[in-house]
């Protein structure tokens, strides 16, 4: 990149907020059409009950909270990428990470959803805070379904902050090149931004302590979201192993979702010398790491199921293997854990239609290993009289599609709206101009 | 220079440019510099002196009231209304440790965000005068404060250090 210049940056990276084409638009439309029909599935679930999803006894929780785990699971390689690898000081990571950090936000307004969706009376969520209340009765702080709420709300304020806070200088650049409406909005999401040294000083404190405050409260959030099963006795689901387990999964489907979602943009917004191959390359290598660890549980959780000589523990293994969702399991075995270790190969993680099939791949894989985690354990519990199968309705299918679309539409606006790629960072990787041969370091 | 609001802006093409400026007034005795740039740079504190942010003891001052907050919310919630559910104590300080370490972040981060506003004097209705879109894209800028009569020898500063344009603007 030490070719471009500072006003190079700045025209290449806003020519991608030019008016869109018909295409976009063409999009836009497919994809308000499937929001809108998911919306239409939660109105006839919320009109006519629960009972026209296929949820039924003994598997109450299924594809919604299939979808929850997965989304929040997604939101994770963009706090990774964006706070994580900031601490680490990546050089690498100034290229992706606004791109990631949309991902963690938009696939959180998603997952934030599906609670609400799960709920018979939906109009009823807010119960789950602590607001005093005539009767004096107060949340159980005991639940996990409390934690879950307090850690998804604190995840979703904080990586908004960091989202918004990372975008105010660039947002300066686009107010001095905009006019009209336009430039009072970026106006107002720049806050009166001038770049002096005061306030890059301040901001660069403040950006610090976010991406520090991040880092922890990341790895907290998929373990919250793990002892929801955890915490219970179910089989196959009480285990210690769960927040780590998940919190790799969740970083292993997040990564190959930005790997979905950069290739496109990056041609689409002929981005090629902000979004290498190299960056692409850094992304496949950090999903051979989240992709070993997630096989090395798969078999522990086996491993420790079978050793532990408990007959439903093991019951419930077996059935996984062989019993009804066997298709899903070996999904989940060869899509997260085998398909990704062909990223050994060098001319595989560096082609880019190699990249996006396997990274489909882990998204169809991770998807699974919920639906499998989730399904098999509540369809075969202790008790062979209660035993019983889940298969989705159209109405869990429509909103698990109508979500999918919430989730590109707000990307779709993003794209179009806001830089995809930081200004800023972008030039802070770059040498500063200098007169002098030796530069300043 | 409190009394006075004039001075002039130098826009410099070149980073090394603009701290051989800060250096040259800095002797000369020009106090009070700010510098306008595209990006931050070590640098520019550096020559420009300046302490380090306070930010931090507002993130401090945050985390420490998110986890009391934690702990009086849950602690005086199930105090208030005693209900035994599944055969633990009331006050059950190792989940409770979950809710004080989330209230922790999320007020440790608000108050980071009110830190640096607070600290940056954002949000500002008006951008200075002295401020040239060109300092967000690939210009330094340099506003000293000064009289109208030192204006030839700060221009003379500016200008010998490498500036390449140099103009009068209020604060």
């Amino acid at each position: 990149m030490s070719q471009l210049t500072y006003s190079q940056v700045d025209h290449d990276i806003l020519s991608a907020m030019k008016s869109p084409g018909r295409r976009y638009y063409l999009l836009l439309l497919a994809d308000v059409l499937v929001l809108a029909w998911g919306i239409y599935a939660w109105r006839y679930q919320i009109v006519h009950g629960l009972g026209v999803s296929g949820l039924t006894h003994p598997v109450m929780w299924a594809i919604y909270i299939t979808n929850f785990v997965f989304w929040v699971g997604i939101a994770h390689s963009g706090t990774l990428i964006s706070a994580i690898l900031y601490l680490f000081r990546v050089r690498w990571r100034a290229g992706i990470y606004r791109t990631a950090e949309a991902v963690t936000v938009f696939a959180l307004f998603t997952a934030g959803l599906f609670p609400i969706i799960h709920l018979g009376r939906p109009w009823f969520f807010y119960w789950l805070l602590p607001y005093p209340q005539v009767g004096g009765l107060w949340v159980n702080f005991r639940s996990p379904l409390v934690w879950d709420v307090f850690a998804v709300m604190t995840y979703m304020i904080i990586s908004m902050l960091f989202f918004f806070t990372g975008l105010v200088p660039d947002m300066a650049v686009v107010r001095n090149r905009t006019s009209g409406w336009r430039h009072k909005i970026y106006a107002f999401m720049a806050q009166g931004w001038q770049g002096s040294d005061r306030q890059w000083r301040h901001y660069k404190a403040a950006y610090l302590f976010l991406a520090a405050l991040a880092t922890p409260l990341v790895i907290s959030v998929h373990s919250v979201v793990s002892w929801d099963f955890a915490q219970t006795i179910v089989p196959g689901w009480h285990s210690t192993i769960f927040a780590p387990y998940f919190v790799a999964g969740a970083i292993h489907s997040g990564l190959a979702m930005v790997i979905t979602l950069l290739i496109p943009l990056r041609k689409v917004f002929r981005l090629d010398a902000y979004l290498t191959q190299g960056h692409l390359e850094y992304l496949a290598k950090l999903i051979i790491l989240t992709g070993l660890i997630v096989g090395y549980s798969y078999m522990v959780e086996t491993y420790i199921a079978w050793y532990s000589n408990n007959i439903p523990e093991w019951q419930h293994f077996t059935y996984q293997i062989t019993g009804e969702y066997a298709v899903p399991f070996w999904i989940m075995i060869l899509f997260n854990s085998l398909v990704p270790l062909l990223f050994f190969l060098k001319p595989i993680r560096t082609s880019t239609p190699w990249l996006f099939g396997i990274a489909i791949l882990i998204n169809i894989g991770m998807w699974m290993e919920r639906f499998v985690i989730i399904v098999t354990s509540l369809a075969h519990e202790y008790d062979p009289n209660s035993w019983g199968l889940y298969f989705p309705t159209w109405v869990d299918i429509s909103i698990t599609a109508g979500s999918f679309a919430w989730f590109f539409f707000w990307l779709l606006l993003f794209a179009k709206f806001l830089p995809v790629v930081s200004i800023v960072e972008v030039k802070e990787e770059l040498p500063p101009p200098v007169v002098t041969k030796e530069g300043v370091t | 220079m409190a009394e006075s609001n004039s001075g002039l802006v130098g826009s410099f093409p070149h980073l090394d440019s603009l701290l051989h400026a800060i250096e040259n007034l800095k002797k000369t005795g020009y106090r009070e510099l700010q510098a306008l740039s595209p990006i931050p740079h070590h640098a520019i504190d550096a020559a420009l002196e300046k302490p380090t942010s306070p930010v931090r003891v507002f993130t401090l001052i945050g985390c420490l009231l998110g986890s009391i907050t934690g702990f009086v919310l849950t602690i005086a919630t199930s105090l208030h209304y005693p209900l035994i559910t599944g055969g633990k104590p009331i006050v059950s300080i190792p989940p409770f440790l979950i809710i004080v370490f989330e209230l922790t972040i999320l007020f440790g981060g608000l108050l980071t965000l009110g830190g640096m506003l607070w600290n940056a004097r954002l949000p500002r209705v008006h951008i200075v005068p002295a401020y040239n879109p060109r300092f967000s894209e690939d210009r330094f800028g340099l506003w000293v404060p000064c009289d109208e009569k030192e204006f030839d020898e700060v221009t003379r500063l500016l200008e010998s250090a490498g500036a390449e344009q140099v103009t009068p603007a209020t604060r």
